[in-house]
């Protein structure tokens, strides 16, 4: 066992450490989001007055308040809530959305809605990548050329429109204005009926990838001149090796490192843009229903919601971060 | 230790920070002191609209909120030069009482994060040892949220309960409730606190250990007068041009939360709800709908521009860890 892999180890262990400290605190946060709402929880769940004139209604609301009551164990301490809930959320129970005479398991609407999210980030990661590796590369082969300049500018410009706007104005001239067959609202799952699938995802995925795509070009350009710099790149041309091979083959490889990094961190910053995205699109995925759950005051949908994109979140910036760490031995070493 | 990028760092705002590396180029054009032309255009955009914001109530255009009779106009229509929206209301003037909205909340939030971020910030880098240690690392759990998930929290859980939701249940006080424009100030501005306070403490930092500080401790000074009157005046430059960066983000954020539900509350109007109103491409008027986004986008390219050539000037780092 060299001392390089036991270095390895106690790092992970430590980025363990922190990863617990951190998902105890986002949990602890996203319990309290409805604990601590002004007013009692059965209020803000079921928001209807028990002083209506009929005697009847009003047992059987002040029922089902009490039912609420029992079923969320309010009256136990806060910290034993905390564990009620954070147990059952580990096990899959996600608590149950109450109305006044309905209890819908939050799991169910989850469950539906999770797969259209992660196709959405899936496809836009793809996009972004495709297009930004040759422009980035190109780019910084022919540095300060035409090419390279309106890259620039564009992605400058992409990084200042927001996603939505983006989503917004695609949706309009490829959606509404233009023969192509993009853009029907919605979402129809791939195994229904493929095409219409990606019909339907190609605006939203494009609208994330826009600024995924300034970013990751800007980052490889820059990693790209100077590894173009390096002497192995001109012992590479030296040999007569083709400008095309040396580029892609010799160059592109190591210059890639914090492309792939950004690209895995981008990750989640792309689950706070699928929410914005798919209340434009109408995709029915965890943004709708975090969006619906807000106006609907469904705050146990939402307070599932908001944790399980904070934790997945939370795991998959530890995960990379310690990939990383494994791939890239000058900072193993620091 | 190498500049090693830092760890969990995915916001937007923390990648256009980071990426400066690519400026590789840029100091040969940028080696005057001044910004460049581009810089004063985008300061003379930014003027313009802060201007038109302060003065709007004073500006010879209609009452945003009020709703004309007859048909919905189109652009370029006399009197309303921007045509009105389906609510027969002056887009104009929608759009000039919506920069208020919208720059009031960009302001508003990235002030909050630089008193209370600026603040820890300045005395982690300052003081070092614990007090460090635990800033940071409550920094980093800070972060560790995806940023407009943390907002809309906040700003669902400053809410104040709708007059509709609350109506007989209990008695529920709403008079001492926050506005909507309020809710999201203190939302946004909370979830700039750590960034901001991160970007601080590494700029303290490498002023703390000037030769001049050391100077004025040996003449006597004590720490508090060392911060703010030896470190304070050489951060402040600096950390000017990552707010003209933040109110951007903190200006987009205000559109996203809207869409999401908890932007600023009709009928007054901001660039993020006049969006959410009518986002339907199909059938809501597209200059009602583009008007803001325009707006939207060239301000926010301006904060950007100004902030990105004010940064490369002080040469602000994030990785000076």
């Amino acid at each position: 066992m060299s001392s390089n892999a036991v270095r390895i180890i106690k790092l992970i262990a430590r980025k363990l450490g922190q990863l617990v400290v951190v998902l105890f605190c986002v949990t602890v946060f996203t319990f309290l989001l409805v604990r601590l709402l002004p007013g009692e929880p059965e209020d803000l769940l079921v928001p209807v007055s028990t002083d209506t004139a009929d005697p009847e209604q009003r047992a059987i609301i002040e029922d089902r308040k009490e039912q609420i009551r029992a079923d969320l164990d309010l009256d136990d301490p806060l910290p034993q809530q905390y564990i009620e809930w954070i147990s059952g959320f580990v096990t899959g129970d996600l608590g149950n959305e109450y109305t006044v005479s309905s209890t819908v398991p939050v799991s169910d609407a989850v469950g539906d809605a999770l797969p259209p999210s992660l196709q959405l980030i899936l496809y836009s990661q793809i996009i972004a990548l495709l297009v930004a590796i040759p422009v980035g590369v190109i780019a910084a082969y022919r540095q300060g050329g035409i090419l390279d300049k309106i890259a620039n500018a564009g992605a400058f410009g992409a990084l200042s429109l927001p996603n939505f706007a983006i989503g917004l104005l695609l949706a309009y001239w490829i959606g509404v204005r233009s023969a192509l067959p993009f853009g029907p609202q919605g979402y129809t799952p791939f195994s229904d009926d493929p095409t219409e699938h990606f019909q339907q995802m190609m605006l939203p995925a494009f609208s994330l990838a826009l600024g995924q795509i300034a970013v990751y070009m800007r980052l490889l350009r820059s990693d790209m001149i100077q590894t173009l710099q390096e002497d192995f790149i001109l012992m590479a041309k030296s040999k007569g090796i083709s400008n095309a091979r040396v580029l892609w083959r010799h160059a592109l490889r190591p210059s890639s490192l914090t492309l792939i990094t950004v690209a895995g961190l981008s990750v989640g910053t792309l689950i706070g843009g699928t929410v914005v995205i798919e209340v434009i699109f109408g995709i029915p995925g965890m943004g709708e229903l975090i969006a619906s759950s807000i106006i609907g005051r469904e705050f146990v949908t939402l307070q599932s919601c908001v944790a399980i994109v904070a934790i997945g979140f939370v795991v998959i910036n530890a995960l990379l971060d310690v990939l990383y760490t494994i791939l890239d031995p000058r900072i193993r070493n620091a | 230790m190498p500049d090693a990028p830092t760890a969990p760092s995915s916001e937007p705002a923390v990648l256009m920070l980071e990426d400066d590396s690519l400026s590789d180029e840029a100091p040969s054009n940028e080696a005057g002191s001044g910004i460049g032309v581009g810089g004063w255009i985008a300061a003379g955009w930014l003027i313009f609209v802060v201007a038109v914001a302060l003065l709007a109530p004073f500006l010879p255009v209609d009452s945003p909120t009020a709703r004309g009779a007859g048909p919905r106009l189109p652009l370029f229509t006399e009197g309303h030069v921007l045509g009105t929206d389906s609510s027969q209301r002056d887009v104009l003037s929608r759009l000039v009482f919506g920069a208020r909205s919208s720059l009031t909340v960009g302001a508003g939030a990235v002030a909050v994060g630089f008193v209370v971020g600026g603040t820890l910030g300045l005395i982690a880098g300052f003081r070092r040892g614990r007090i460090d240690t635990f800033l940071s690392s409550l920094f980093d759990i800070l972060l560790a949220f995806p940023a407009l998930v943390l907002a809309l929290s906040l700003a669902v859980f400053l809410k104040p309960p709708s007059a509709s939701a609350t109506a007989g249940a209990e008695e529920i006080d709403t008079s001492g409730g926050l506005t909507s424009i309020q809710i999201l100030v203190l939302a946004l501005g909370i979830v700039a606190i750590p960034l901001l306070a991160r970007i601080t403490r590494s700029t303290t930092l490498s002023w703390a250990q000037r030769e001049f500080v050391l100077a004025a401790r040996a003449q006597g000074a004590r720490s508090g007068r060392l911060m703010v009157r030896e470190v304070l005046p050489n951060v402040l430059p600096a950390m000017f041009s990552i707010a003209l960066l933040s109110i951007a983000i903190a200006i987009i954020a205000e559109g996203a939360l809207s869409l999401l539900g908890v932007g600023v509350e009709a009928p007054n109007p901001s660039w993020g709800n006049m969006i959410t109103e009518n986002r339907n491409v199909r059938s809501s008027p597209l200059n009602a709908l583009f008007s803001p986004i325009v707006a939207l986008f060239v301000t926010v390219m301006a904060l950007n521009y100004l902030g990105d050539a004010l940064r490369k000037k002080f040469d602000v780092r994030d990785s000076a860890l």
